[in-house]
């Protein structure tokens, strides 16, 4: 399972790259690998208000729908509109074409208190055991 | 063994072909003299006149109709049927049908000491021939089934599907079913799960019970009266309450929805006409043959005309779509 090192994730298998205040917003490999296909993108609005950890929007493959939350408070600069089209994009490259939405971060110490790579890698693996018994 | 994903697995039945293992199916083996007569009495399909080698679909019902499961009958022999019916519904088949049978017929419950495969897709067929080196399975017919042989033992094959598209349905005991997985797989078949059988039976509308069909549910509204037989003077559990439901007008029947836009419409989504709440989905999900939701929903029938515009909504989001023909999608005439 990738798992980059330079990003940062949340227990409901979101990432976030941040650099300097802007951030880009995906959910992660594991996520789109349990969820599969992917048919159905719902985001938030360009200019949309997030609030770290509220619900932002909704992922929906052919099995299930998902609740997609913020992974940090902030306003959304842009939508990944290719995507929408395409939702099948985040099932090939979750972390390049597959992104979600671009937001200002309005509180960048909030990526203090999200997963680094080795926590969120450990996260997954217990998921895995628990799936498997 | 490796499945892909359930866009490719359906893509895979509509172009080439797939295998499912569908062994959590009910199989039930109805021999002797008395096996027609006493199936007759207890399904709504006039099975005791299948020709040795037919097939056809048919419900079991209770005596006041409701419709307790939908099943298949494939006529082996003249003297013996095989009962395909629901994995939840199957201790319901084999009690009713046990207490029909007579000292003249036995009933055998064959679901956990044989396999049943669905190998479907256009390529099916001639990939089957090709293993067992034998065309002879070619000329089944649709609804037509026969036994052949396979490595030493006895593979039935029937013409018949939950997919919409052409193929076969295989029952064998469980060792040459392993092996036969492997050959198929081999030979290019691809490996579908459940996930894929339940977006094929829906871009098929095919009713799925449960979801489609249940106890509440007649087989005039749900579009499947070719299950049911009330002209050939024979007695069936449930026979009385159908002819009245037959006559009495229909308030509301099986419509085929398809989503206008993004979207997906699953069962239990409400479905608005002007405002007003008129159904909710039976079955709804993604068509990955056509790129948009459908789903299936029991309407009013001054609502189920083609074209009617309905909204559904989906998590309090209202979706437009519109009643379409049925089915969604049908393959091409077979030859």
């Amino acid at each position: 399972m990738n798992i980059p090192t330079e990003l940062r994730y949340t227990k409901e298998h979101e990432w976030i790259r941040a650099e300097g205040d802007i951030g880009t917003i995906g959910i992660t490999d594991y996520a789109q690998d349990q969820l599969g296909d992917i048919v159905y993108l719902d985001l938030p609005a360009v200019g949309a208000p997030l609030t770290q950890n509220d619900k932002l929007g909704e992922i929906e493959s052919v099995k299930a729908v998902s609740d997609l939350y913020a992974p940090v408070s902030g306003e959304v600069l842009e939508v990944n509109t290719e995507a929408v089209d395409q939702p099948e994009a985040v099932n090939e490259e979750p972390y390049g074409k597959g992104w979600l939405i671009r937001v200002r971060l309005s509180d960048a110490s909030e990526l203090d208190a999200m997963l680094t790579n080795e926590a969120y890698d450990e996260l997954i693996v217990r998921e895995m055991e628990e799936h498997s018994d | 063994m490796q499945y892909t994903g359930i866009i490719d697995e359906h893509k895979a039945v509509r172009s080439r072909a797939g295998v499912f293992d569908v062994s959590h199916m009910g199989r039930l083996y109805v021999t002797g003299p008395g096996s027609a007569s006493a199936l007759r009495s207890v399904l709504t399909y006039k099975v005791d006149q299948l020709a040795p080698g037919e097939a056809h679909y048919a419900l079991l019902c209770d005596e006041d109709g409701s419709v307790l499961d939908d099943l298949f009958v494939y006529r082996i022999e003249d003297e013996r049927f095989l009962v395909v019916n629901n994995a939840a519904n199957a201790s319901v088949g084999r009690e009713r049908i046990e207490a029909a049978l007579g000292s003249d017929a036995s009933l055998d419950d064959r679901q956990t000491t044989t396999v049943m495969l669905a190998l479907q897709g256009p390529d099916a067929r001639e990939t089957l021939a090709a293993i067992l080196g034998s065309r002879e399975v070619l000329d089944l017919k649709p609804r037509r089934c026969g036994e052949f042989e396979y490595s030493s033992s006895t593979l039935f094959a029937a013409r018949t599907g939950y997919t919409g598209e052409d193929g076969l349905e295989l029952v064998l005991a469980n060792e040459p079913a392993a092996k036969l997985l492997r050959q198929l797989v081999d030979a290019g078949v691809t490996p579908c799960g459940l996930g894929a059988r339940d977006t094929l039976r829906l871009e098929a509308a095919l009713p799925l019970y449960g979801a489609d069909l249940d106890a509440t549910t007649t087989p005039w509204e749900a579009g499947i009266g070719f299950a049911v037989t009330l002209d050939d003077g024979a007695e069936f559990a449930g026979r009385a309450a159908l002819a009245a439901s037959k006559e009495a007008e229909l308030d509301r029947t099986l419509a085929c929805l398809q989503a206008t836009g993004r979207g997906i419409m699953r069962a239990g989504c409400p479905v608005l006409h002007g405002g007003q709440t008129r159904a909710s989905m039976s079955s709804g999900g993604f068509s990955p043959m056509l790129g948009v939701s459908v789903g299936m929903a029991y309407l009013p029938p001054r609502l189920a005309d083609v074209g009617t515009e309905l909204e559904v909504d989906v998590r309090g989001k209202h979706l437009t779509a519109t009643v379409v023909p049925r089915p969604f999608y049908r393959r091409k005439k077979a030859t």
